[in-house]
């Protein structure tokens, strides 16, 4: 799975979760820029990417997601 | 929503879900504080899915974090001023405060469960002054056990300390009217303790379940929640080929067909039907409805393996007409609302019928293989009861007496001279402490037959039932064919000289034998004892109770206003003659 194909898996839990089917995401999109973005639905984020794409993020990983490009980043490489 | 559920569905697609569910139908509000020992927030999210697909618009106070001890035992402002119509409790095996030490004393281990134990009845206790219920979880097992399998025995084992612990919450359940167990315990093995929980979620956000556990969680609450509001289902509409029995009796004759031990087939459906029994004999009632000659169809039931018999089902529809009418059929029989059935079929073409056709039929898919088909009626709670009543029990047993009863109408000239055969005898007095479980659950789920479909909680019911303020009355009705148990209820409120009847219900299962004019006659008469001189009804129109819209007017009250679903009546009762002439009334 390459990059883009991360990317837009990630773009679509963004979708449901915050229920905005036109909702654009960067990089550098964190929980400033989108407001429902609290830690309770960063829980969801997190729980519906591991269903989605089978992996599992360790404790410690938890706390560097802190916008797309570093979630993007980690699951580059529990991906390959 | 049904089962099997789509958990990482429902989980992702939450808010678009909760949007098309508020899209439709018409729904009755509930107010529920969910008091958490561990992070609740997912839970009311997806509670609040599972309510609304069930017609319930749930509006909700969460507790802050871990603060269910708390918010129940002190002063909460915030929770007076909600008052909840249900509350739940979310404690789990998170919450334990001590478990016992290896060197614990028999003693010390008591003590330690006493402690957990009394923790909660003061929690149930401090929790009453609102008068409504309380859904309790039980305790989950834990998942590391330092004792290996002497954890289940010894009596310092955890697993053991929460056997026990679960036991106690069940004795109490028992007696604490309003208190009801949400059995996480069972949830949790049913599910697999290895799924149930998310160490990495605990450490995270402190929730003491996985996030695919809680619509799990969430769907089990909204069963015994749809239960306690009276909206559990209850009759189970049969297919028979394929279902009751294997192969088609139309075919294969009474030696052909697959019933009893003798094959694993055979097997398989005589467990389904040994489930349907269950059911049955705990209060459910049984209809057939089956494309079939009549005559083959009965002949099943005389296969020499067959658990089900003729006479188990209330209602028997074989013939060749759309299923869909066959099912309106049934309800009409039995008088209990469309919305009331549940039907099971092993074929999709006949679930697609009925389902388009009658939407509020609840069909589930439940494929064409018999072993899935009792997953499909018990894992969706349609018969979720929240008490074993013996008016319950007996239920089927009025129904077959009524069958009864109406044979023999056509042999009377009138009808006045038919319910002069029955020799009906009513007991119609005031409350007492023997009934007030009965009443609390007809109030809860009588739909048609009433008035203004006020509902009430035990305790409710048990402060009417001491206050002077009221006349309450419940009747019960007897005639040559049996018993039918506590049929109705009239609550009035006096106040300044008048009687205001807050609540007017009546069990369809003795509709048009008088019984109603002889409620009113009683209210008139306790009325006039305490010179109140007159009495005024209210009708509240909701979907099902058309048939008492006229209630009011036919007793001779007269209309004081009216708007679009609800009227005001009055009746003066200086001048007012006994109405019931069939039943003889007893005190």
């Amino acid at each position: 799975m390459n990059r883009d194909e991360i990317f837009s898996g990630v773009q679509e839990i963004f979708r449901d979760i915050f229920d905005e089917d036109d909702l654009i995401i960067e990089y550098s999109t964190n929980s400033d820029s989108i407001e429902d973005w609290d830690s309770l639905n960063h829980i969801n984020l997190v729980s519906a990417i591991e269903k989605e794409f089978k992996i599992k993020f360790a404790l410690g990983e938890l706390l560097t997601l802190k916008d797309v490009g570093a979630m993007i980043d980690l699951m580059n490489v529990k991906l390959k | 929503m049904d089962y099997p559920l789509d958990v990482e569905y429902i989980l992702r697609k939450k808010k678009s879900l909760k949007k098309q569910l508020l899209a439709s139908n018409d729904r009755l509000q509930k107010k529920i504080a969910i008091l958490g020992g561990s992070t609740t927030s997912e839970i009311k999210n997806i509670l609040e899915l599972f309510l609304l697909n069930s017609g319930i618009e749930p509006v909700f106070y969460e507790s802050d974090y871990n603060k269910y001890f708390e918010d129940a035992l002190f002063d909460n402002e915030q929770l007076d001023k909600f008052q909840p119509d249900i509350i739940y409790i979310h404690s789990s095996i998170v919450n334990i405060l001590n478990f016992p030490k290896p060197n614990d004393g028999e003693d010390v281990v008591n003590q330690l469960l006493n402690d957990e134990v009394e923790r909660y009845t003061s929690i149930w206790d401090a929790l009453q002054k609102y008068d409504c219920a309380i859904i309790q979880n039980n305790f989950d097992y834990p998942i590391d056990r330092s004792l290996g399998n002497l954890d289940n025995y010894d009596i310092h084992g955890k697993t053991f300390f929460i056997m026990q612990l679960n036991l106690e919450f069940s004795k109490n359940a028992r007696k604490i009217n309003n208190l009801y167990i949400n059995d996480i315990n069972y949830l949790s093995s049913y599910i697999g303790l290895e799924k149930w929980v998310d160490r990495s979620l605990w450490y995270q956000a402190k929730y003491a379940l996985s996030m695919a556990a809680i619509p799990e969680l969430s769907f089990n609450i909204s069963k015994i929640i749809n239960s306690i509001l009276g909206r559990a289902k209850k009759c189970l509409v049969l297919d028979l080929d394929n279902t009751c029995w294997g192969g088609v009796i139309g075919d294969d004759g009474l030696v052909g067909i697959s019933i009893g031990n003798e094959t694993a087939v055979a097997e398989a459906f005589e467990t389904f039907q040994k489930y349907a029994k269950e059911l049955k004999d705990r209060g459910v009632m049984l209809a057939v409805c089956s494309k079939n000659y009549f005559q083959n169809a009965a002949e099943g039931f005389q296969h020499p393996e067959t658990i089900l018999k003729f006479e188990d089902f209330t209602s028997f529809k074989a013939n060749w007409d759309p299923k869909h009418q066959n099912i309106i059929d049934i309800a009409q029989e039995i008088n209990i609302g469309i919305d009331s059935l549940v039907f099971i079929d092993d074929n999709p073409a006949e679930r697609d019928i009925v389902s388009s056709q009658i939407p509020d039929v609840s069909v589930p898919d439940v494929g064409r293989d018999v072993i899935f088909f009792i997953d499909h009626i018990d894992k969706n709670g349609y018969f979720e009861p929240i008490i074993l009543s013996t008016d319950d029990m007996k239920r089927n047993q009025y129904y077959e007496d009524n069958k009864k009863r109406l044979s023999v109408k056509s042999k009377y000239a009138t009808y006045g001279d038919y319910l002069k055969s029955l020799e009906m005898v009513a007991e119609i007095n005031s409350f007492n402490s023997l009934y007030l479980d009965r009443i609390t659950q007809l109030t809860n789920k009588t739909n048609q037959f009433n008035l203004t479909t006020k509902r009430y909680t035990y305790s409710e019911i048990e402060k009417i039932s001491s206050s002077n303020d009221y006349i309450k009355l419940y009747g019960k009705l007897t005639d040559k064919y049996g018993d039918n148990g506590l049929i109705s209820i009239t609550i009035g409120c006096l106040k300044n000289g008048q009687c205001f009847i807050e609540l007017w219900l009546m069990s369809c299962r003795v509709l048009k034998r008088n019984m109603e004019y002889a409620m009113l006659d009683e209210l008139v008469i306790q009325c006039q004892q305490r010179n109140i001189t007159e009495i005024i009804g209210y009708y509240l129109e909701t979907e099902k109770n058309k048939m008492v819209a006229k209630l009011y007017e036919d007793f001779g009250f007269i209309l004081m206003e009216k708007n679009d679903s609800s009227s005001v009546w009055k009746l003066d009762i200086k001048n007012y003659k006994a109405k019931n002439k069939f039943i003889r009334t007893i005190g």
